[in-house]
């Protein structure tokens, strides 16, 4: 499956990997639920940490689209807000 | 549902509201390449406009570490004067200078760290892009209605989420870029205003140098009077050996430079 990682690029990432990449998902939106920037950004720093250790960089020039989504490194709460509310997007 | 599926789905009917805007689909491939350059063209400035902020960052940093050397030295000289207190006054500016030096350095590794994400961020485009083009080619080539539409909502999926994340990354460069400007610009007026001299507010411009140069200067005069002092006396011994009227003149020459000196002051 493919993770892009937004600013960073695609990586493709083994199925089995995802369940511990569930599970460090929940706690970044456990952080997000709470308005708790300082728990959303060390769980997102994880999160992003899991899927460039476990996930090999995709082919630069396929058109595929990634399966899975995840915010920058640096996202602050609010811009991740933004991302889900869709606004700031550049449509394609 | 996770965060991941969450944005992922965002992003795809972002891209599939682009691929809906146009009746003949091959007009969507054309419309989204057009899209494609000038995205690309607009990450190739962004590099640049970050280059810019960071040189002249660079360059501030540079300015104000002339001027924190210039208080050291001026400390220095104030110690080997016995000024203890126009030490401090320079040690207390450079400390404050210390700070935005420190400062500045900060945002110029943020700015390089956004310059070379950017730089990544163009070269994945641009390898995508690339491989759009050749792919609208052969859609368009073998154009059959059920087959093309399936093989353009992949190719633009692939190529509108990429978009849309070298979007982002421009907008967070441009916003980053915005502010270190506002802050550069700000820093550049207190040095053209010669107020970063000034930076504890105590005293009023560079007083310090000021008081270290009447200081210099009278040391010079003494010293310079000293010198003269000594080197006329075995002159006068000499002249005693060649008759009275050298040795007039040997006396005279001190006389006059000393006054001269003095009115110097």
């Amino acid at each position: 499956m493919i993770v892009r990682i937004l600013g960073e690029g695609q990586y493709d990432v083994a199925d089995d990997a995802l369940d511990r990449l569930n599970q460090l998902d929940s706690a970044v939106e456990a952080g997000i639920e709470a308005r708790d920037e300082e728990q959303f950004r060390s769980a997102l720093a994880a999160l992003l940490d899991g899927v460039r250790t476990v996930g090999a960089p995709h082919d630069a020039s396929s058109l595929d689209a990634s399966d899975l989504i995840l915010p920058h490194a640096d996202a602050s709460l609010d811009e991740v807000a933004d991302l889900l509310s869709g606004d700031g997007l550049i449509p394609g | 549902m996770s965060l991941m599926k969450r944005i992922s789905l965002i992003f795809r009917s972002k891209a599939n509201k682009a691929l809906d805007r146009a009746e003949d689909p091959r007009e969507t491939l054309d419309y989204s390449y057009q899209r494609q350059l000038d995205l690309l063209s607009k990450v190739r400035r962004g590099v640049a406009d970050v280059a810019t902020s960071r040189k002249r960052v660079e360059l501030q940093v540079n300015q104000l570490e002339q001027q924190s050397a210039k208080l050291q030295d001026q400390a220095q000289k104030a110690i080997s004067m016995d000024r203890e207190d126009l030490a401090r006054e320079a040690l207390t500016r450079k400390s404050g200078l210390t700070t935005q030096i420190a400062d500045l350095k900060a945002q110029h590794a943020q700015l390089q760290g956004e310059e070379e994400k950017l730089t990544l961020a163009q070269q994945r485009l641009q390898a995508k892009v690339e491989s759009f083009r050749t792919r609208k080619e052969t859609i368009k080539a073998t154009y059959t209605a059920a087959e093309a539409q399936t093989r353009i909502n992949e190719a633009m999926s692939g190529i509108g989420e990429e978009m849309g994340d070298v979007g982002l990354a421009i907008q967070r460069a441009e916003d980053k870029t915005a502010q270190m400007q506002a802050r550069a610009g700000a820093i550049d007026e207190l040095i053209a205003s010669g107020a970063l001299d000034d930076v504890t507010s105590h005293g009023s411009g560079d007083d310090i140098a000021r008081e270290l140069e009447s200081m210099s200067s009278q040391a010079d005069v003494e010293s310079e009077l000293a010198r003269l002092k000594a080197g006329s006396e075995p002159q006068a011994i000499e002249a005693a050996d060649d008759g009275p009227i050298l040795e007039a003149q040997s006396e005279a020459q001190p006389e006059t430079e000393k006054s001269a000196a003095e009115d110097g002051q």
